[in-house]
């Protein structure tokens, strides 16, 4: 019978990095580009990829809320391939990068929002609920 | 001309802050929030500061496996995004790989593998990396259950016995048979709570007297898009808050009708002064515990008497956890992934317009 590989010991944490996917961004985000600039830079398709409807439907709403924002759109092309399109078109005030941007900013912020509330009640429904039960 | 304006007001905010009801269709769906649109002009518009103002959560609900909570003043595509993060990408450890040294019980060897993957594991999945593919296992990605199980007959079972109970010992395979056997220093970074399945009276197989499992199970961290028996929710959902509008008083005998039409609790046949009389009337007391059937609309004797919509921003969340993590650390474990996915993309964003302007400037080179 085969063994079963025994385990190993990771002893520091510099013997074995540990694996952070976060860092790994090449590749994830792209879109047209001629000779280092942006054909048209109010008017792009940002392809993303590793995403779906999650990201790609909450970034679609907080790209519309910007006031200077003509356009915003998104699609998955196909659903057995992780990827995402984005089309953004701007008003001449802003370029689609900065709509971009200042959406994913915004939802980021828009969390921030619901955290903190969210733990502000619940610490409070928990206190109530330890209070009611004395 | 003034009335009429208001009214027209009072219709365009009802589109939209409402979704409509009908007796054969749900209208009025879509958001109408974004500047520009025709129902909210707004000149200077601070999408950040009005979504600060505007949100909302009370938390309705508690109990050992499951929260019930409202978050309100957001729209449907960061409602929806949430939802989906907790079903699908707040990872927690499951069994993933089955060492199989003996197994003849009569469940096959897959299927076996398969049922212990699906049973939840009591462990704080922020305590261990992702195992990568070509990766070995250590302890800091890999959790090892072993099981070593036999069934055999009970020598003190009485001869005429047909009860499975009394008849064999270790007759029944349960989750409490996984012993955990810990690697490393997995022994002193979990003396407090040792890690084991949830519940202890999962039946993995039966079995008869004669039959052995041996085997070993290792566990991995992972997210529930891959497989759901890393999903950390038995299920999440929402729901938009019912309202039922009454029109006009509905009274007498209708009222009890009226109040047979919803669920229990949703209406209430009070006794009301109208003309110096008092006569029962129909009023709406709990329009949350409503499952917006539509029965009322059905009958022609409330027509135009009764509106139900829903209130299009208040969500009532239901997070119903495995037990492997708390339902309010689901909650903010997926905000805290949503916001992960913000900042990456915003330093892929970065990087790449780095990438342009070296090429750029690459470029302003080799033309002089």
């Amino acid at each position: 019978m085969e063994s079963v590989e025994l385990m190993e010991t990771e002893n520091s944490e510099a013997e074995q990095e540990p694996p952070t996917p976060e860092i790994i961004i090449d590749d994830i985000l792209d879109f047209k580009t001629d000779k280092g600039t942006i054909p048209d830079p109010r008017s792009v398709t940002f392809t993303i990829i590793g995403e779906d409807h999650t990201l790609g439907n909450a970034l679609r709403y907080t790209i519309m809320l910007n006031p200077e924002v003509e356009y915003c759109g998104y699609s998955i092309p196909h659903p057995s391939e992780e990827k995402l399109n984005l089309r953004i078109q701007t008003t001449e005030n802003i370029t689609a990068i900065e709509a971009l941007s200042k959406g994913l900013e915004d939802l980021r912020t828009m969390c921030d929002y619901i955290k903190e509330k969210f733990i502000k009640t619940n610490l409070k429904f928990d206190k109530k609920a330890s209070q009611d039960e004395n | 001309m003034s009335h009429n304006r208001s009214n027209n007001a009072e219709r365009l905010e009802q589109l939209r802050t409402r979704v409509k009801i009908d007796r054969d269709g749900v209208n009025s769906i879509s958001s109408s929030d974004f500047p520009f649109h025709s129902s909210n002009v707004y000149p200077e518009f601070d999408s950040i500061e009005i979504f600060r103002k505007k949100l909302k959560i009370k938390v309705i609900k508690k109990s050992q496996f499951e929260m019930e909570f409202d978050l309100i003043g957001v729209d449907a595509a960061i409602a929806n995004a949430l939802r989906r993060v907790m079903i699908a990408e707040v990872p927690t450890m499951a069994i993933e790989k089955v060492y199989i040294y003996d197994n003849t019980s009569i469940i096959q060897d897959e299927v076996l593998a398969h049922r212990l993957g699906l049973i939840p594991i009591k462990v704080d999945p922020d305590l261990f990396y992702f195992k990568h593919e070509n990766e070995r296992p250590t302890d800091m990605n890999t959790i090892v259950f072993k099981i070593n199980h036999e069934c055999r007959y009970n020598p003190r079972a009485r001869e005429d016995e047909s009860d499975p109970k009394q008849l064999y010992i270790g007759h029944n395979l349960l989750s409490s048979s996984l012993i955990w056997d810990p690697k490393g220093e997995q022994a002193e970074r979990f003396t407090d709570n040792p890690i084991k399945p949830v519940h202890d009276d999962i039946l993995i197989a039966q079995m008869r007297p004669g039959q052995r499992m041996e085997l070993e199970a290792h566990c991995e961290k992972g997210i529930g898009k891959e497989h759901a028996k890393w999903s950390p929710v038995a299920t999440a959902t929402y729901r938009l808050m019912p309202e039922i509008i009454v029109k006009e008083e509905i009274t007498g005998d209708l009222a009890d009708k009226f109040a047979a039409c919803f669920s229990k609790g949703v209406i209430d046949v009070v006794e009301k002064e109208i003309n110096d009389e008092m006569v029962k009337t129909a009023k709406v007391v709990n329009p949350r515990l409503d499952t917006v059937s539509r029965e009322v609309l059905r009958h022609k004797e409330f027509d135009n008497k009764v509106e139900l919509t829903r209130i299009r921003d208040h969500f009532i969340y239901t997070v119903e956890s495995t037990g492997i993590l708390e339902s309010e650390r689901i909650f903010i474990d997926a905000i805290h992934i949503m916001q992960t996915k913000c900042s990456r993309l915003l330093l892929a964003l970065e990087n790449k317009l780095k990438e342009l302007e070296d090429e750029r400037n690459m470029m302003s080179l080799d033309d002089v």
